[in-house]
């Protein structure tokens, strides 16, 4: 005689810490093997791109800075190569090296958060607490560039909005020296603990193919043994000058990605020797009036700056009727923005491609047929934030 | 990054009739196509050996409420091995139905929702066509151009009924929208009248 068996629907989430925000999945449970996933998402929607269709090139950066929040620069380093491609804005040299430096402090904020809960994910407390400590360090770093923890509002078209203060490319640089020591320290926590690998290892495997038809990006893609990466492939700002490797992985499961980004985060800290090293002094942006604010000093003294200024922060400058997409790579994945221009100066349209709404869809893929328990390791690896899954 | 022209004249020589328009510019290629070539452009592009363009970036739309077509749909596809991006896209009548890519690229499945949760276009053959990203029991279509930036409801907990209860949407001050742009350069009204004026004399 067959057992009649039924499945049993359990809500994992929106409240609920290792969802890494607000997160609803609808379990399909046999036993404790998960038979179907389905995420509900939304709960964070803010309407980002409606808001952005409404407000100004200028006013629409800040937005950015609010989607993906663990690493806020990257998102607005997309936006700004969107307008820069299309007004044809060139660079100033210093500005790329500060964009560069920023972009990778960004990259090692956001691995320190997903490695760390991960880890608690599974069960190990101390490294968020040790990574933690570093993150504050970067964070003031952020503070110091742009004035704000988070919402940085710092890379704009035509460059960044103010240079470095006094010292601070040395403190990047003092940091840079003690932080290889921390990452090692978290390896030794992790990389070889017995209960890490039995959590983490085999576990949401995901093959090159797949990896590819899920459109997955970054990590998830890396992890899988596919070498790509944006900023070796199609690189952008001055990481074509720059040496580093892109770290690949083999298996495709959540240690591989864990592995990938323990490596990344050694990368990232010899670019930014790199750059601290190579970058010049000079001006950190476009000498364009018509784009870029002028130093409070011109205000003073030029009639043509005054006007500059004040029509800059009331109309903002317009962008010629265009339609682009620029990619950049964000510490999750490809981080893309769609603009269309109409010649005015609001966006007409301007779609956020966001890699963890790809990598969260896949839930259902990665998940079938392992134990609930498994559940949250997956979805750390995922490395999701639901501000730029939701937007 | 391989010559985009070449692959620009490779389209064109196998899909003849199915392009309407194909244009590079920074660094990427813009094809055109009417909505029932799009499985048939979509395949090629994925299978054939010399495209490859084995990865579904994006999918969204852009909504232009004053054409008599007024969806453009756009997709994104990226080709690793040939270090390649295309933007496809064409347009659409409000009530006319798109071809779902679910088949050929999974991904397309959360993509295509979304489209359908923010302009209302339905798509054929869609698995599981609901909304994504609004609330539960959502009405209207956000990120059309007619909906209202402060939207029509707004949510609260009520004390009394011990529930969430959702309300008309009321503020304190309209959300106000000020025309910075330069009278010199014309503003909206101006434009439009010149527009008029030219058109006229013509």
């Amino acid at each position: 005689m067959t057992k009649k068996t039924k499945t049993l629907n359990l809500n994992f989430g929106p409240q609920h810490p290792a969802a890494h925000g607000v997160l609803r999945l609808i379990l399909e449970l046999d036993g404790e093997v998960v038979e179907k996933v389905d995420p509900h998402i939304g709960l964070l929607h803010r309407g980002t791109e409606k808001l952005i269709e409404n407000k100004t090139y200028m006013q629409a950066v800040p937005y950015f800075d609010r989607l993906d929040y663990v690493a806020p620069m990257n998102q607005e380093h997309a936006f700004a190569l969107a307008i820069e491609k299309i007004l044809n804005i060139e660079v100033p040299i210093r500005a790329q090296y500060i964009r560069v430096i920023f972009c990778e402090i960004g990259r090692i904020l956001s691995h320190i958060l997903n490695i760390t809960t991960q880890a608690l994910d599974v069960g190990a407390l101390t490294p968020s607490l040790w990574g933690f400590e570093e993150r504050e360090t970067l964070m003031t770093f952020y503070e110091r560039a742009s004035g704000s923890r988070l919402h940085a509002n710092y890379f704009r078209a035509g460059g960044v909005h103010q240079d470095l203060p006094g010292n601070l490319d040395q403190d990047i640089g003092k940091f840079c020296n003690h932080f290889p020591k921390v990452i090692d320290d978290l390896e030794t926590l992790l990389t070889d603990n017995r209960i890490f690998k039995q959590r983490n290892v085999d576990i949401g495997i995901v093959s090159k193919e797949d990896a590819l038809d899920y459109s997955f990006s970054g990590v998830m893609l890396r992890g899988s043994g596919v070498a790509w990466d944006l900023r070796k492939s199609q690189p952008y700002e001055c990481y074509d000058q720059l040496e580093f490797k892109i770290p690949v992985g083999k298996n495709g499961d959540c240690y591989d990605r864990y592995i990938c980004r323990i490596e990344e985060m050694r990368e990232s800290v010899k670019i930014i020797n790199q750059c601290l090293a190579r970058m010049p002094k000079g001006p950190v942006k476009s000498p364009d009036g018509k784009i870029t604010p002028p130093s409070k000093k011109e205000i003073k003294e030029s009639m043509e700056s005054l006007i500059h200024h004040f029509k800059l922060f009331t109309e903002g400058y317009r962008v010629d009727e265009d339609e682009i997409y620029t990619a950049v790579e964000a510490p999750k994945g490809e981080f893309g923005v769609y603009l269309i221009s109409d010649g005015s100066n609001k966006p007409y349209k301007c779609k956020i491609r966001a890699p963890g709404f790809s990598h969260l869809q896949a839930m259902d893929y990665l998940i079938k047929g392992h134990m609930l328990a498994d559940v949250p390791a997956v979805l750390g690896s995922l490395d999701i934030v639901f501000g730029e899954i939701d937007r | 990054m391989e010559d985009l022209a070449d692959l620009e004249k490779k389209i064109n020589s196998e899909l003849t009739t199915k392009i309407n328009e194909t244009k590079i510019s920074h660094n990427q290629i813009y094809l055109k196509i009417d909505h029932e070539d799009l499985l048939d452009v979509v395949t090629f592009l994925k299978t054939n050996s010399e495209t490859k363009f084995r990865q579904l970036i994006d999918i969204t739309a852009v909504d232009y409420p004053e054409k008599t077509q007024r969806f453009k749909m756009v997709y994104l596809f990226l080709s690793h091995k040939f270090n390649q991006r295309i933007i496809l896209s064409f347009f659409l009548n409000e009530n006319e139905h798109v071809t779902s890519l679910t088949k050929i690229f999974p991904a397309a499945n959360w993509m295509e929702r979304e489209v359908f949760d923010m302009y209302g276009i339905k798509f054929k053959n869609h698995p599981d066509l609901r909304r994504i990203l609004t609330d539960y029991n959502f009405e209207g279509f956000p990120l059309r151009k007619d909906f209202p930036l402060t939207g029509h409801t707004e949510v609260r907990y009520n004390e009394d009924k011990k529930k969430v209860v959702y309300e008309p949407v009321k503020l304190e001050q309209n959300y106000r929208n000020f025309d910075y742009e330069s009278p010199w350069e014309g503003t909206k009204y101006i434009k439009e009248q010149t527009k008029k004026d030219n058109d006229k004399k013509n």
